[in-house]
């Protein structure tokens, strides 16, 4: 997405950046912005370091680009429907000491617009 | 940026054509022009290049927090819901297939079409970052399809296949291939709206890729492992790929397939026929 505006290809979070810009410039305008603050699970797949990269390219240009981004990433946590234990995981790679790999995740899958703040 | 109207909303540079058979590329101009499908809700009078004329130095800024609490993917989510909603609607079958680039995607598709051909309408989406090549080999098949070209977007989403979707004017009933951009990263990301995701491995790839792309496989509904004709050839543990996606995704269905030579293709017409 943003074909033609950018040519930033393969660098997948481009797309999740471009997503929080659209939705907090519906929700708030166009405005200039503080701080924006999001929520980014360890096991969600997105790695935060792209998320900065790709922001400082995405939000120039808009109410976001001297915005402060503060960036929470909560860690994986799980329930073993196996065995009934409850665990941390930080491994996309989801298996329970007993062994089994039917997990429900509790935490960590996260990807969430948390708020903004404007001047 | 779109070139029409100057917007930079999601899906501008994406590009969505019917394919016909005296094929020259002729993209429409602005395709998403009917109903501009990216509504942004400017306020009334609010212009759109925002003027940066930041007013020089206010010493300390007072700043007021606003709580948005909402899911960053919460519009692709919406407008998936929406395509799923209308597909169940008219009783059409629609299958993500997603895959490294390579891995037989469109040989599969090749292979499907040809054997639906006179038993149950298929059509295709083709999705690819720049080319129409795989999208003029399904219509040698005969089959209706539709190409979108996303630029350098690396995945498809919920506003592109509305786009391709309607473009392609599937009649009810029928079973809809979506062959999406080649990328084991962000489609496990977007949610289209598809009744089932499929996701394709082959044995010239590592055995251990989905411990590699793991996203990927946790969201496959089948997993296919093509390419077997070769096995012979190759080092590819099939146990250590098929245990890794079982640990994965343990309801995932796994079949074993050779897009060219056929094997296994009945297990997947079973399987696309239960859905
Ligand atoms: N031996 C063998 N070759 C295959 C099989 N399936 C596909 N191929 C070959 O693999 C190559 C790539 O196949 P495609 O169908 O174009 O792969 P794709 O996933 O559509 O590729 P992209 O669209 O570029 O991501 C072609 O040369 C195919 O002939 C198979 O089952 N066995
Ligand atoms: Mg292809
Ligand atoms: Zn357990
Ligand atoms: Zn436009
Ligand atoms: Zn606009
Ligand atoms: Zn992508």
């Amino acid at each position: 997405m943003g074909g033609g505006r950018l040519s930033v290809g393969g660098v997948h979070e481009l797309a999740i950046v471009e997503s929080v810009v659209d939705a907090i410039v519906e929700k708030v305008g166009d405005g200039p912005i503080a701080a924006v603050r999001l929520e980014i699970g360890k096991l969600s797949g997105v790695v935060v370091d792209s998320i900065r990269f790709c922001f400082e390219i995405v939000a120039n240009g808009t109410g976001l680009q001297d915005a402060r981004l503060d960036i929470d990433e909560p860690s994986g946590r799980a329930y073993c429907r196996e065995c009934g234990d409850e665990f941390d995981l930080d491994d996309p790679i989801m298996l329970c000491a007993c062994g089994s790999a039917d997990l429900d995740i509790l935490s960590g899958e996260q990807l969430r617009i948390i708020s903004v703040e404007v001047h | 940026m779109c070139s029409t109207c100057g917007c930079s909303g999601e899906g501008s540079g994406t590009r969505i054509s019917l394919v016909t058979e005296h094929d020259q590329p002729h993209d429409h101009e602005h395709p998403h022009d009917a109903d501009h499908p990216h509504d942004h809700e400017h306020e009334a009078g609010e212009a759109h290049g925002h003027g940066h004329g930041h007013a020089p130095a206010a010493t300390v800024e007072e700043t007021r927090t606003i709580l948005l609490e909402q899911e960053i993917l919460a519009k692709n989510d919406g407008l998936a819901a929406a395509n799923r909603h209308r597909l169940q609607e008219h009783g059409i079958t629609a299958i993500n297939l997603m895959s490294s680039p390579g891995s037989g995607k469109t040989t599969l598709l090749e292979s499907t079409v040809r054997a639906y051909a006179g038993v149950r309408e298929t059509l295709v989406i083709e999705g690819d970052q720049e080319t129409w090549l795989d999208a003029q080999r399904i219509r040698a098949t005969g089959s209706r399809v539709v190409q979108i070209n996303t630029g350098a977007g690396c995945h498809l989403d919920a506003q592109m296949l509305a786009g391709g979707l309607k473009e392609l004017a599937p009649p009810d009933n029928s079973l809809v291939f979506v062959e999406n951009v080649g990328n084991l990263v962000c489609p496990a990301l977007f949610d289209l709206g598809e009744t089932a995701r499929v996701v394709i491995i082959s044995v010239t790839e590592g055995a251990d890729k989905p411990a590699k792309y793991p996203y990927m496989f946790r969201t496959a509904d089948l997993v296919l492992l093509n390419k077997i004709d070769l096995l012979p050839y190759v080092d590819f543990d099939v146990e250590l790929c098929l245990g890794l996606i079982r640990q994965l995704q343990p309801e995932a269905r796994i079949l074993q397939v050779s897009a060219t030579k056929g094997d296994g293709l009945g297990e997947w017409q079973t399987w696309l026929d239960a859905l």
